[in-house]
């Protein structure tokens, strides 16, 4: 009976710190800046839409590709602020968030052996997606001095004949950097020289506070060569919903669908509703929202440099990255010791890769209030280390 | 409306110097800017958000809406009989108001007598008063922007990537 799981399965590693996830879930009191999701409910107009699509009935199947009025209405929010034209007929999919959308592009994209370009560190289920459907990650590690950012060189030399893909997540969970379109042009030069696919995950585009978002398609030429991933979970404040979109060419976003028909069918129609007036009239909350944020972020930045944490400045999501070495302890140790010391729950940087280590991953979505209570424990917590 | 008032509003307890760090301007500015609002009366006051309801002290438990009509005066309109009723400290808020009458009064008082007795021997018995309409407060579920209710616990998991 050994070899009832599947190789590939086992032989994916399972996350180093579920121990620790555990070790979080069983104390109670605990203020926790470890969690990847907003501490906002989604606006009330958008899950009144819910509860009005299901009291009206909408409990059957939608369209495999999704509802047609939320294709259309992406195809037009996309246009307006990105300058992005989508057909909403072929070339848009509603996906069960980002993290379907990634799964479909891996499966329709990548054949045994082939390769993607991973940058590190970077959200926990890239490189898994890549290894479950026989792809190679192949990883890029950034660094603190270079901001966490890609760059062409780094990008250029990780390339081979075999690379099919890179993905590219700005701005990025765990570190809230960003790219500049200048940066993203330089980028783009690379991938059109090895005729390589961009995956752009921007789930977390609207929440870009020092300039504006650039989104990697809009960059001209390169348009045909990007899948652009997106959805609702971080932006609306939407995370329980699942729904999320994947925008690019028709022969990709075709393959994709027919994965999609015969193994999601369709994302959850009352979802699919609310998403639709989340685009409609979500604008102000997500306005208010990002304002909220942007103060956490300076007051988070200001408390970390007055303890001496150095980090590379985020410039959207809702994620600080600071660097845990002068403490001489390990990531997850230091988590550890701060959890069971002082009750504040931070996750460990080598969650997102090897280079993680020595950081940790704050979120600041999380009350005004409880972010200073949980400055003054970590305060505490290095004083007494 | 200036970010500086759009915190306060939230947290009318913020420090300056927390203001300052927070929406990254310089603390002399904040401070003299919040100077500025409460000298223009833009800020007026800073006070906690009471929930009477739990607080269970028997003063003021009694609410009414009051609805009523005016006779205005030749050259003062409706602003001098107007102060003449908000001056009561029973009265804790008074709108002018556009539709079928004029003033729109919360009578806040000890029990249903206090607030009757408030109507019938202040409030109409006055010359300008035509008449009035009193609606008595049931529950209050939502004032000034803030749900009179403790807030709902937390229900995001502890930790998630």
């Amino acid at each position: 009976m050994k070899d009832i799981i599947s190789k590939r399965v086992k032989d994916l590693q399972p996350s180093g710190i579920r121990e620790f996830f555990d070790l979080v879930m069983g104390m109670r009191d605990v203020i926790s800046l470890g969690v990847g999701e907003s501490d906002f409910a989604t606006p009330w107009n958008i899950r009144e839409t819910g509860i009005f699509a299901l009291e009206r009935g909408y409990t059957t199947y939608t369209s495999n590709k999704g509802l047609y009025k939320l294709r259309l209405q992406i195809a037009r929010f996309l246009k307006a602020r990105h300058g992005l034209e989508y057909d909403p007929d072929c070339e848009i999919l509603i996906t069960v968030g980002v993290s379907e959308g990634l799964d479909l592009a891996m499966r329709a994209l990548i054949n045994p052996g082939e390769k993607v370009v991973v940058p590190q560190p970077s959200y926990v289920s890239y490189d898994a997606v890549v290894s479950l459907c026989g792809g190679k990650p192949t990883y890029v590690y950034t660094t603190e001095k270079d901001g966490f950012k890609l760059t062409p060189q780094a990008l250029n030399s990780a390339i081979d004949k075999n690379t099919k893909a890179v993905i590219l997540n700005y701005p990025s969970n765990p570190t809230g950097i960003s790219y500049t379109k200048k940066e993203l042009e330089a980028l783009k030069r690379v991938i059109l020289k090895h005729n390589i696919i961009c995956i752009t995950d921007e789930i977390y585009d609207e929440l870009t506070f020092d300039y504006t978002h650039t989104s990697f398609a809009s960059l001209g030429s390169v348009k045909n060569k990007t899948l652009y991933l997106n959805g609702f979970s971080k932006n609306y404040a939407m995370t329980g919903w699942r729904v999320g979109y994947a925008c690019g060419p028709k022969d990709i976003i075709s393959a994709m669908t027919k994965i999609h028909q015969y193994t999601i069918l369709c994302v959850p129609t009352i979802s699919q509703f609310a998403a639709a007036e989340a685009l409609s009239s979500g604008r102000r909350s997500v306005e208010a929202m990002k304002r909220e944020y942007k103060r956490r972020r300076e007051f988070i930045l200001s408390g970390l440099n007055r303890l001496g944490l150095k980090c590379v400045k985020p410039s959207g999501a809702f994620y600080v990255f600071p660097s845990i070495k002068n403490t001489q302890m390990s990531s997850l140790e230091f988590a550890k010791r701060l959890l069971k010391q002082q009750k504040v729950a931070v996750v460990p940087g080598d969650a997102f890769g090897k280079n993680g280590e020595g950081f940790i991953r704050i979120s600041y979505a999380c009350e005004m209030d409880k972010l200073k209570e949980a400055l003054n424990r970590i305060e505490e917590f290095l004083r007494k280390k | 409306m200036d970010e500086i008032l759009e915190v306060l509003e939230k947290d009318g307890r913020l420090r300056p110097e927390e203001i300052a760090k927070i929406i990254k301007k310089d603390l002399k500015a904040v401070k003299s800017a919040i100077k500025k609002y409460e000298k223009q009366g833009i800020i007026l006051k800073y006070k906690a958000v009471i929930n009477k309801e739990l607080a269970r002290d028997g003063e003021n438990a009694v609410r009414a809406l009051i609805e009523v009509n005016l006779l205005p005066e030749k050259d003062l309109g409706f602003d001098h009989i107007a102060e003449r009723i908000y001056r009561f400290p029973e009265v804790t808020s008074c709108y002018l108001i556009s539709g079928s009458y004029d003033l729109l009064l919360v009578i806040e008082g000890k029990n249903i007598h206090t607030v009757s007795s408030f109507v019938a021997e202040k409030l109409a018995p006055m010359e300008n008063v035509r008449g009035t309409s009193t609606h008595f407060m049931l529950k209050k579920y939502k004032e000034d922007g803030v749900v009179l209710k403790h807030k709902d616990e937390n229900k995001r998991i502890a930790i998630s990537y």
